[in-house]
């Protein structure tokens, strides 16, 4: 029963730590706009989001290993899924600057608000699938 | 919890940012200081920002790699009453380009308005996040 609770949940709990990942990348991008030679990152959000849902929780369980003697915490059937979609890439320089910084800020600050806003939408929906399970346990 | 991250990055940035408003005002302040505490003219200081890993390996803070002195040619201006005047009446005065450095300074103060803004906006989104579920 917990169980499914969990599974209804997920998509978004995905869409939320990947849109927490995406706003830490913008960040320390507008963070690097005056650093010299900082290339710009991004998530793909699609590629990432699609990695996540497909192998459920994947990253979520990812431990810290202080010893080799520790347990993967990834699951086993997913084990063989590269972590390559969603990874951060370059993104593509718009207006180079001679100290080969390739952040411009009004992309950054686009896709901060975008992102941000989205984050915000995943909640709301996330409240409103609680609401309607707490209003299907309740009736009435 | 990557959205916690954005405090220290955003931190790491503002206080870079502040590190060179700092070299900016000793430089505006000693423009005219004809000598410093080893008798030669006063050298501009700028900074040099670099990259700092923070919590997560793929996003990076920033730190003062180090503050150098400007070494470009110091001016040059002719005034026979000042007291460090040489014989021909010449007295080297700072190489602070003050243009420059109110450039410096305006491109410094809306960078870390930039990052105060990205900080709010974490800040609002895991507030927003601790709502979840309650009401």
């Amino acid at each position: 029963m917990l169980n499914r609770l969990d599974e209804a949940l997920s998509f978004h709990q995905n869409a939320l730590r990947v849109r927490g990942q995406r706003q830490e990348l913008i960040a320390a991008n507008i963070a690097n706009a005056d650093t010299p030679n900082f290339k710009a990152r991004d998530i793909d959000f699609k590629a990432a989001m699609q990695s996540a849902v497909a192998g459920i929780n994947k990253n979520a369980f990812q431990t810290t290993k202080t010893s080799p003697l520790h347990l993967d915490g990834t699951p086993a059937s997913n084990s063989n899924t590269s972590a390559a979609p969603g990874e951060p890439l370059f993104r593509p320089i718009i207006q180079g600057s001679v100290d080969g910084n390739t952040v411009d800020m009004d992309v950054e600050r686009n896709q901060f608000a975008d992102n941000g806003i989205r984050y915000e939408a995943s909640l709301t929906l996330i409240n409103a699938q609680l609401k309607q399970m707490l209003a299907a346990i309740q009736g009435s | 919890m990557s959205l916690f991250n954005v405090f220290n990055i955003s931190g790491s940035a503002m206080s870079a940012q502040s590190q060179r408003l700092n070299a900016v005002a000793s430089n505006l302040a000693n423009a005219d200081s004809a000598t410093s505490a080893n008798g030669t003219p006063y050298k501009s200081k700028q900074v040099v920002f670099s990259a700092m890993p923070t919590g997560s390996p793929d996003a990076s803070g920033v730190k003062v790699l180090k503050v150098i002195e400007d070494n470009s040619p110091a001016k040059v201006v002719y005034d026979p009453k000042h007291p460090l005047a040489n014989d021909k009446g010449y007295v080297t005065m700072p190489n602070v380009n003050v243009t420059e450095e109110m450039v410096n300074m305006i491109s410094a103060s809306r960078a870390y308005q930039n990052n105060v803004e990205t900080m709010n906006a974490a800040k609002t989104m895991l507030l927003k996040t601790l709502t979840i579920g309650q009401q």
